[in-house]
């Protein structure tokens, strides 16, 4: 079993019952996974009885790389943990090092990383809907997707020369200022984006397949939900309206307008509708950012190596797949961190999975894994 | 060997990048007869001509394994349109004939790496995507980290970058089109 | 903790300290402040008992355990667990220790499923064992690794390359 790569199916027979039992292993090469997880599904007949995940086909050891970098250095590492979410990553981390540190932020930077977090939140979840339209079947949303997301990278590469790996927040600000014309190229995305949200209307959101696929499966009971430390789109979708945005309100979220879209049943069409829903309220919190930043200077004063006291902090921010955590150990004096541990919210949105897939048919399984958009950088970190 | 290119299907392929002067007056001869509407005769190398067939019709495997795979699928979408080279996603090792590795081999998917490059049928090619796997990138000095693919597969064209674009990769796929089409001029020791 | 100055720790004080210092009781070893968070310590022997308290408190509610993190003091392991409460805005952070040549900390698994992937996630880079945890096979890790890339003590291996030849 260990050796399989794909899919691959064993059968063992009970010598009693003579009830034949079915495992299936899928990954971590598999175009349903995600990534290189790996799942071993075990079935009686067309259903699923028992899920083992495994886990830690990228594990890269970000946590222990961290001790041996200096503070400003780890935002590369953060870049590469959700790598579709770059900017919210290194924005929880630089908060949790400025709040170790105490340092105040300009506010006009605060609006910086708020849009450019905002505009990453729709990319990732605009993956997401091209994503899952291929796990349900569709081929055209994948298209629509990637043709908006490509149109945020463009800005997001004029901001700070990268497509993904960004390295662009700093400890107490943003590396440099906004180029020139960014707030007009902003706008005339949303606008784009807006008719690329109806296109998805169309695609998914009113489809009668996709509604038969994804509706009323997955679902589990919202207090198992928070026992599993499910956060985000998952938990929302199961009527939860627990958004850190909101709860814990962190940066300028508190100055602006908007609201936390929630589902009912949790099933898998919920947790779509959620996050379409949230591409709409982030365009909106884009739109009011936009119309709100001030001037003046985008870093705050920074010692120039950065030694933060002795202590520990705990840090979290609302990521597009739910409550990255990072927790910073300082022993004082010293320019890397004692420990860096990191709360990836697919790691722990993971460990519901067994619970979610069994009982249901085969088919559903991979509808289902693709429901929770797992990034298994930020899982196996 | 001869071809007789019937009609309007000569075949030619669209490989953008002709190397050896008996391909490329082969293509010319073709694209002359196509024109003329007349069949004719064009005389190539049986190895040539394989390769020829065998570079205009990449497959590579879906095998994301980290970020540079983000990068990967956009290189497929509608911006970058992987197919004009005809290079096509394909899911199972079985039918595919290039493996891009795209992002960090960690230890613990070494050997399924290794599995799944075996049960690729030859001919076959590997390219290493992105610094981590050419050579452990950012994650050089972690300890779970192969310190790029080429410690445990052969790699044929290495793209550097973190990630690579895109467009990055798909010099990649030029430079191996490149590659196959001069290997029966290698193989022959010119 | 050093950081008195700071103006957000000049006077922190949290609405559920009394609480929390009722509950934990005789188990508590310290209760204090870091940054703007509740901080308290208990020994490893009592740690289930006061998380199962803190959770089935309907003041407290501690239902949502946000992270378990492991971190190594060179002669003792630490566990650190960041509680929240969704139905009320408290935050509480719980420590306990284990020392290095005896690590084990009971599992409180039962308390919050959650705490499930974290702890063998601690088990394989730090060699803490959860005790009472049902399986602690590798899940990050593979079998056969040696040692615990977590703690300090471990030294990164040269990295072997087969350049050349
Ligand atoms: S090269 Fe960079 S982008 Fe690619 S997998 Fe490695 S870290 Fe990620």
């Amino acid at each position: 079993m260990a050796t399989d790569t794909g899919l691959s199916a064993n059968i063992v027979r009970d010598p009693v019952t003579e009830q034949a039992e079915l495992s299936i292993n899928m990954g971590p090469q598999h175009p349903a996974t995600h990534g290189v997880f790996r799942m071993v599904l075990t079935l009686d007949g067309e259903r699923v009885v028992d899920v083992y995940p495994h886990i830690g086909y990228l594990h890269r050891g970000s946590e222990r790389l961290a001790e041996g970098e200096n503070f400003q250095q780890i935002t590369t590492l953060f870049d590469r943990l959700d790598y579709v979410a770059n900017f919210n990553n290194e924005w929880v981390y630089v908060r949790a090092v400025e709040k170790a540190m105490g340092v105040e932020v300009p506010e006009r930077a605060d609006y910086i990383r708020l849009i450019l977090s905002e505009l990453n939140r729709i990319a990732s979840h605009l993956l997401f809907y091209g994503t899952y339209g291929l796990d349900t079947g569709a081929m055209n949303p994948v298209m629509i997707g990637f043709r908006d997301r490509e149109r945020i990278q463009q800005i997001f590469e004029g901001v700070t020369g990268a497509r993904m790996m960004h390295n662009y927040f700093r400890i107490g600000g943003v590396k440099e200022d906004l180029p020139d014309g960014f707030v007009p190229a902003v706008r005339a995305l949303l606008d784009q984006l807006k008719v690329g949200y109806e296109e998805a209307r169309g695609t998914l959101t009113e489809s009668e397949i996709f509604i038969e696929r994804t509706a009323g499966i997955g679902a589990i009971p919202p207090e198992d939900l928070l026992d599993y430390g499910v956060t985000g789109p998952l938990l929302r979708a199961g009527g939860i309206d627990y958004d850190i945005r909101k709860a814990d309100p962190y940066s300028v979220y508190e100055e602006l307008d908007f609201r936390v879209p929630t589902g009912q049943t949790g099933d898998c069409y919920d947790r779509y509708m959620v996050r379409m829903l949230e591409i709409e309220q982030s365009i909106s919190i884009v739109a009011q950012a936009l119309d709100r930043l001030p001037d003046g200077p985008v870093m705050g004063r920074v010692p120039r190596i950065l030694r933060p006291p002795e202590g520990d902090v705990y840090v979290h921010g609302e990521n597009p797949r739910g409550d990255l955590g990072v927790y910073l150990v300082s022993s004082g004096g010293t320019v890397q961190p004692y420990r860096l541990k990191i709360r990836g919210p697919s790691f722990c949105n993971l460990m519901a999975l067994p619970a979610m897939i069994r009982g249901s048919y085969l088919a559903d399984a991979t509808v289902i894994l693709g429901s929770m958009d797992i990034v298994l950088g930020e899982v196996d970190r | 060997m001869n071809i007789e290119p019937a009609g309007g299907q000569g075949g030619t392929g669209q490989g953008p990048v002709i190397s050896t002067p008996e391909s490329r007056m082969a293509l010319q001869n073709i694209a002359a007869h196509q024109k003329s509407g007349l069949s004719g005769v064009v005389t190539l190398k049986t190895e040539e001509l394989f390769a020829m067939a065998r570079k205009s019709s990449l497959w590579p495997l879906t095998f994301g394994l980290a970020c540079c795979a983000i990068e990967m699928i956009s290189a497929y979408m509608p911006k970058h349109d992987f197919d004009r080279y005809g290079v096509v996603t394909w899911p199972s090792p079985r039918q595919s004939d290039v493996m891009i590795v795209a992002g960090t081999v960690v230890k613990k998917m070494a050997e399924p790496i290794k599995l799944l490059y075996e049960q690729m049928p030859a001919p076959k090619w590997v390219i290493a995507m992105g610094s981590c796997a050419t050579c452990g990138g950012p994650y050089v000095r972690s300890y779970s980290v192969v310190m790029g693919v080429d410690q445990i597969i052969p790699v044929d064209v290495y793209v550097p970058g973190c990630p690579p674009r895109p467009e990055a990769l798909q010099h990649g796929i030029l430079e191996l089109q490149r590659k196959i089409q001069d290997e029966p001029k290698l193989k022959r020791g010119l | 903790m050093t950081s008195g100055d700071r103006p957000e720790d000049s006077a922190p004080s949290s609405p559920i300290e009394e609480r929390v210092r009722e509950i934990a009781a005789d188990n508590a070893q310290s209760v204090e402040y870091s940054f703007d968070e509740l901080e308290l310590r208990v020994s490893r022997e009592s740690i289930v008992d006061v998380c199962a308290a803190l959770k089935s408190d309907p003041d407290l509610d501690f239902n949502y355990l946000r992270c378990l993190s492991v971190v190594d003091w060179q002669d003792e392991l630490e566990a650190v667990y960041h509680l929240a409460s969704l139905s009320h805005p408290h935050k509480l952070v719980v420590k306990t220790r284990a020392p290095i040549d005896d690590p084990w900390i009971p599992t409180t698994i039962g308390v919050w499923k959650g705490a499930d992937w974290h702890e063998r996630e601690g088990h394989d880079l730090f060699g803490l064992e959860f005790r009472g945890h049902p399986d602690l096979s590798p899940l990050i890790l593979y079998e056969g690794f040696e040692g615990f890339p977590g703690r300090k003590s471990y030294e990164i291996p040269e990295q072997v390359t087969f350049y050349g030849d």
